[in-house]
This record gives structure tokens, sequence and C-alpha cells, in this order.
């Protein structure tokens, strides 16, 4: 019926899942990773904001499986020539299917059931200036002035309901593995969860948990019937653009990053543990490329990929496949011009490392240089790589608006939080004032990026003992778990 | 010292040879002479003709590498890699690739200078106020003041430069209408142009730069020098002022330093959306005419600063720290 497309970065975004609970298993079986995991889950905000990054990635990975549905075979058509859609489609836009048809003319307020601008229309005979009635805003309504705010609350109550019910029924099998992981009653974790004990934050994630489901509730709930962040000049609804957007993010902090690893930790390594003249080289290479200005290298980086895109315009079947590829490099470029503060700090700590006595006494034992590298060294410095790849995605989240700005971010036709924010920059000089877009894209960055931070904060601190210091404490800090 | 500053010197041209050699594999390698021509051009019937005047009109009509056709040591100097090269080295920029644009060197000097006017004021009120407020959480520290501001510091570095700016310009320009929303004169009058850019701007980076500076002062804080001072009966007030802001200037010039090249080169994103002609906007500019010479340059240039910059941090370091000795 389909055929499925597999994009580089749906490739990529998929590998990277798996690669994370291989991860994920090989914390678990190494006592030392997990206890410092189970530190980072210790930190209240990291903990919610784990949640949130994981409601995220959800989306992404939805986002992240496309195909192309199968035309109906037309008139004249050979039997047995098979033709799919020209657009691909991912798993998320097959959810939100609703949104992408209720395309709307133009403008509209949000959860409104009219456009912004007015319009003649012909009402009885007699041409009349009016707001026009929206396509799929407020059109279950036959009366919408005394219906519309009814409406609202009662659909907003619904999809309130619902998410408490969500909630209530995660809360209760979260206390049920709990209790049988405590070996103590329903009601006795409840309560002890209630209280705040324990090592692990439940509450403060429960309280997270409610509060997200009621929000999506309430959306998917009054996204039935209208426009919840209303819609943008060409109509189309801004939620599903912001949510769209998620899935851009998400892979230009998570991809780029990546990319960054190979060449910093490689190079790295063996920089600090040949010395010599490997060692200059390699400083060389990432002076030469720390000191171009970032944006400009990136600049000229991506300028040269779309001429190379120009030229040759038909490797790519789909808009989304060339958007894609677009994507793709982008996040290749960040990583290759931004592998060298990570190279930096690898080779600093491989130059302390390989001076301990067990690095010497496995040089004493006729270990090989490549063994001693990845079997001694690599292992010591993963923390480094962990807590510079969680501190740097957020900043890649950021920088994505600022280059869309400038005009070599992601393709024009992706969906962007710097394309939204790049359009509501005409918007918000509008008359009346068109916010809606822009304040779509501000709440879910600024969620996103809030989140990817505190995460990263409590990873840090977590694996890096020296970083523990600077958090902020209260003279009275939370009370500690009750001791028996 | 003197010497020291000599292989500095020395090495910076080596990078810059590097870099050099980057920038001109980036542009010339991988898409060449005639990709460029065919882009700028634009339209849909491009002649070999059209495209052979369009080289030989900015120079890129020879070989990239090594001119077979020449003899002796022409054979590498009569390509576009040393012209190029050494064209670049001799601050001679040459001409823009679109059609309109005139040369690069009087633009780029001329237009520095705006982007000097905006970015100067903002450097050294970006050192202060982010000083003073990471001062300020520390002295506090333990208490909510401590708390509750790095909770803003957080977030406020969760914030895309984009969204202070759109706000900003909204609330102070639109509803307030106590600056203009953008523009620039030359002369005193800039003033009333610059403040909200710079305002705003130093709004967006303090987050990041007050947190990066309180760690460093609790950094120092927890040294053994300090417990002594206190130990003397000094105020608490002294101990900060006279002992830790003094100790922590070095971290802080080497943070507040990687900002020196952008005093000359200017902030893209705020230069454009405040309609000032510096060098930000240049490049821009240069990005959406797709002018690979301007971008090439300002490449040069930009690196250019930036090892000047390091030079400078270095000197700046044994003036703050005089245990620090260069050699």
């Amino acid at each position: 019926m389909f055929k499925f497309v597999f994009l580089w970065t749906d490739i990529t975004v998929w590998a990277l899942a798996v690669f994370c609970l291989v991860y994920g298993a090989a914390v678990a079986r190494s006592p030392g990773l997990a206890t410092s995991w189970r530190r980072v889950f210790r930190d209240a905000p990291a903990m919610c904001s784990a949640l949130v990054i994981a409601l995220c990635m959800l989306l992404t990975l939805a986002d992240s499986v496309h195909y192309r549905g199968r035309l109906e075979s037309a008139a004249g058509a050979t039997a047995g020539s098979v033709q799919y859609e020209v657009q691909a489609h991912s798993l998320l836009d097959l959810a939100l299917s609703d949104l992408i048809d209720s395309r709307e003319t133009s403008y509209s307020r949000p959860l409104d059931y009219v456009g912004l601008r007015m319009d003649t229309v012909s009402v009885n005979g007699r041409l009349v200036r009016m707001a026009p009635r929206l396509k799929h805003g407020g059109a279950s309504l036959s009366d919408p002035e005394h219906q519309w705010v009814s409406d609202l609350v009662s659909r907003g109550f619904s999809g309130l309901m619902l998410g408490l019910v969500l909630a209530v029924v995660v809360a209760l099998g979260l206390f049920a593995l709990l209790a049988r992981a405590r070996r103590a009653g329903l009601v006795e974790t409840a309560a002890s969860v209630w209280r705040n004990e324990g090592e692990i934050p439940w509450r403060a994630a429960l309280w997270t948990l409610v509060v997200i489901a009621t929000l999506v509730g309430t959306t998917i709930s009054l996204a039935g019937g209208y426009h919840v962040f209303g819609t943008d000049t060409t109509g189309n609804d801004v939620l599903y653009q912001a949510l769209k957007s998620i899935r851009t993010a998400f892979v230009i902090g998570s991809l780029s990053t990546v990319a960054t690893l190979p060449l910093a930790v490689v190079l790295g390594i063996m920089a600090g543990y040949f010395r010599g003249w490997i060692d200059e080289v390699i400083q060389y290479f990432y002076t030469v490329l720390s000191s171009v200005p970032n944006i400009l290298l990136i600049a000229a980086c991506v300028l040269m990929v779309q001429v190379f895109l120009d030229k040759h315009p038909d490797m790519f079947e789909t808009g989304v496949e060339r958007a894609d590829v677009k994507l793709f490099l982008l996040c290749a470029v960040l990583g290759l011009t931004g592998w060298a503060g990570l190279c930096r700090l690898l080779r600093a700590e491989t130059l302390k490392l390989r001076e301990l006595d067990y690095v010497q006494a496995a040089n004493a034992f006729g270990v090989g240089s490549s063994r001693i590298m990845v079997r001694h060294i690599f292992p010591n410095v993963a923390h480094l790589m962990l807590i510079v790849t969680v501190l740097d995605f957020s900043s890649l989240i950021l920088y994505e608006a600022v280059l869309s700005y400038v005009g070599v971010g992601v393709d024009p036709s992706m969906n962007s939080f710097g394309g939204m924010i790049n359009l509501a920059r005409k918007e918000m000089s509008l008359d009346p004032v068109v916010w809606w877009s822009f304040a779509a894209a501000f709440g879910f960055m600024v969620t996103l990026v809030l989140a990817v931070n505190l995460f990263a904060d409590g990873v840090r601190d977590a694996f890096d003992p020296r970083a523990r210091a600077f958090r902020p404490r209260l003279a009275i800090t939370r009370k500690p778990a009750a001791q028996k | 010292m003197f010497s020291y500053l000599v292989r500095r010197f020395l090495y910076g041209a080596l990078i810059l040879l590097g870099v050099n050699l980057l920038t001109f594999f980036l542009f010339f390698t991988i898409n060449t002479p005639d990709d460029m021509a065919r882009l700028n051009i634009g339209g849909k019937h491009i002649t070999q003709d059209l495209i052979d005047r369009w080289k030989v009109e900015r120079g890129y009509d020879k070989p990239l590498y090594v001119n077979d056709a020449k003899k002796g040591g022409e054979r590498y100097t009569d390509t576009i890699f040393w012209e190029r090269s050494v064209s670049l080295f001799e601050l001679r920029f040459g001409r823009a690739d679109s059609e309109s644009a005139g040369d690069i060197g009087p633009e780029v000097a001329r237009r520095m200078w705006v982007s000097v006017q905006l970015a100067l004021p903002l450097f050294v009120l970006q050192v202060i106020a982010s000083t003073a407020f990471a001062l300020l959480l520390v002295m506090f520290r333990h208490t909510r003041l401590d708390f509750w501001g790095v909770v803003a510091c957080v977030l406020m570095l969760s914030i895309s430069s984009l969204f202070y700016i759109i706000v900003g310009q909204f609330l102070f320009s639109r509803l307030l209408r106590v600056a203009p929303i953008s523009g620039y004169v030359p002369g005193w009058d800039v003033v009333k142009f610059l403040v909200l850019p710079i305002v705003l701007s130093l709004v967006s980076r303090l987050g990041t730069e007050a947190r990066l500076y309180r760690a460093m002062f609790l950094e120092e804080i927890g040294k053994d020098y300090v417990r002594t001072a206190r130990a003397k009966g000094l105020t608490e007030t002294a101990v900060l002022f006279r002992h830790v802001l003094r100790n922590a200037l070095l971290p802080i010039v080497t943070s507040a330093g990687s900002y020196l090249p952008y005093v000359f080169l200017g902030s893209l994103v705020f230069e454009s959306f405040f309609g000032l002609p510096g060098l930000g906007a240049y490049v821009i500019d240069a990005i959406t005419k797709q002018d690979f010479a301007v971008v090439r340059t300002m490449v040069f240039v930009g690196s250019l600063l930036y090892i000047a910059t390091f030079v400078l941090i270095d000197v700046a370091y044994t003036w703050v720290d005089p245990r620090v000795r260069l050699g």
C-alpha cells in the first residue's frame, strides 16, 4: 500500500535511539556508570526534564518514519506500474493528518472560529464585509457567538479529565512497580512517594507527568475542533508546525554533537597519548579550525553545500528528501567545524592520564598503544565526552534559529523554530499583531532548551564532582531521606 | 617577552596560511569557478561565453593550483590560488563577486567602524554587568537570592537571542516608542539607534556570562588565601573585592577576550535586525547574494582578528597577573 522512504536523518536518528538502548543496557550492567546515572536522576530538575525530553524524543522518532502512500493507478497507466505520492509523509503526519487537512486560507487567532482578516462575503444575496468562518476552527458550531465559550470550556474540561485519568493510571503503574521493587504495600509506597522520601524524586516526576498529561490532553481535545495556536499566513496550523519543529531541533542537536565525536575523540586521545609531532600537527589543525569565527566558517561550508545541491537537482525524488539531505549536511558541517573544543579538552585529559600508574603498567606489560588508548584511556575520558555532548545539545538548538535567520540554516520548506521566528519577525509588525506563531515557537523552544539545559546540568554534576560545588544551594535544603 | 611575541606572530602567520588553504579548498575546489559563475549569473540561458566573461572580470580565468601552460616559477604563481593568497596577505581584497557591489577593502574598513560603535560599548558594559551580577550572587551565596539568581540565569540562557530582539523591538519601539526600531546615522546622533541593541544584547548574554563568572568566583573562594584573608579579620566585602575579584580576573579575561574579535566583526543578527550597516550585516548580505568573494574575505579577516586577540589576551595576562611570565 505504501513504500518506506529512508531519509538520511531518519536512519541516523533511529541508529542513535538504538545506541541509547544499548548504552542503557551497558549502564545497567556496570555498577560505576549506574551509580553516576542514578545520581543524575536524584536531581529533581534533571528528572523532570528527562520526562520532557523523552516526550520530545518520542515525537522525533514518530516523525522519523517516512513513507509515500500509493496512488490509485491512473487511467491509461500500464498495468503493474505503481505510482506513489509525490510527497513523503511521516508517522507523525499520519497522526496529525486532521491538522494538515484543516488548512485555512489565512491567519486566524488561536482557538478562534473566524479568520483574522475581513473579507467580502455574500449573505442572503447581499455583500457584507466580515471575518469569514474558518473551515476547521469551530466548524461544528451552528451559532458560534453563543456556543463558542461553552464549547471551549467543555472541550477543555474533557481534555483535562482525560489527561488526569491518564496521569493517574501511569502513577498507579509506577506505584505498583515501586512497591514490587521495595517489597512494600501499594498504599505504603504511595504515601512514601508523597512524602518525597527515597533517593529518586518520584514526587517531582509525578507532578511533571500530571502537568504534561493535562496539557497534552487539553491540547488534543481542543485541536479536534479548533486551531489551538491559530494559523499562519498561508492558513497552516501553527501547532503542527511547532510539533514538526521539535524533530528538526532534536536532529540538529543530536546529530551535530555526535558528528563532532569521532574526530574529537580520536584526534584528542592521539594527540595526548603520542605527544611529539603528532600532537603538534593535531594542535595545528584545531587551532586553524577554531581561529575562524564559527558562524563564518559554517556559512562558508553551508554555501558550498547549497551550490553542490543546486548542481545536482536530480539526485532526490521528493522535496522532503532534498530538505533532509540539506539538514543532514548541515549537521555534518556543524560537527566538522565544532570538534576543536572537545578535542582540546580530551588532549589535556589524556596528557594527564598517560602518566598514571595503570597506563604505565599496561605499557610495561607490552600492551600496544592502540589497545591502551581504547581499553585504558578512552573509558576514563568518556565522561568528559558525555558532559560536553549534553552541554552542546541546547546551544546547537539555539544556534539553529540564528543560522536559519542568517540564511544558512535548514531548508525553508522544512519546519523549524528558526523558520517560525523568521516569519514571526514580519508578523509582529503587522496590524493587528500576529503574535501566536511567535508565542508558540517561544513556548516550545524555551521548554525544550530549558529541559535540555537542566538535564545537562544534572549530568555534569553527576559525572564531574568538581562542578557540584557550583550548584546554588539554599541554607536549608530539602530534608534528607528519612533515616531509619 | 619580545621573543615570545615574535614566535606567537610567526605561529599566527602559519595558522593564517592554514586558514587560507582551508578557505581556498572550500571555495574553489569543492565547487569550481564555473559553478560559482553559473549560480551568480542566474537565469536559464547561461552560455559558456557569459561564464568566461564573468571569470575574466573577476580574475578567475586561470588554473586553480598548477598552471601547465607556464614554465618555471610561473607554473605555480600564475594561478588563482597564488594570486588570491598573496592578495589576501597583502590585505588587498579585490572586488566582490556580485555585479553591483564594488571593492571589498574600503567597504570592510567603513563598515568595521560601524560595528565597533555598537560592539565596543557593548563589550565593556557586558564585562561590567556580568561581573557585577555574578559578584552579587556570590556575595549572597547559599541564600534565596543566589538560588533564584541562578534559576533566572538558566532561564535567560535558554531563550534565543532572537526572542529578546523581537520582543524588545515590539515593546520599546512599537508600544512604548522610546527608541527607533532600526536605522543608522553617522555622527553622535547614532546613540539613539544604538541604545536598544546594546541593552538587548546585554540582556541576552547576561545569563550565560554571569553563571560562568559566578562559577569562577566560587572556585576562587574555596582557596586557601581566602581563608587566610578571612582569618585576618577582613570583612566579606574586602575579601570579595580585593582578593577574589582580582584573582578571578584571569579566567574572566580569557572568557571575555574571546568576544574581542566580534567587537570588530560585529554581530550578524543584531546588526541586521537593527539596520546597522556594519560587518555583520555585510556578511548576511553576502550570504543572501551568494557573494563568495566577500564571505572568503570575511573568513580571513575574522581569523586575523582572532589570532591577534589571542596574542593580546596573553599580553593581558602578564598585566593582570604579574606571576605570569611569557617566555
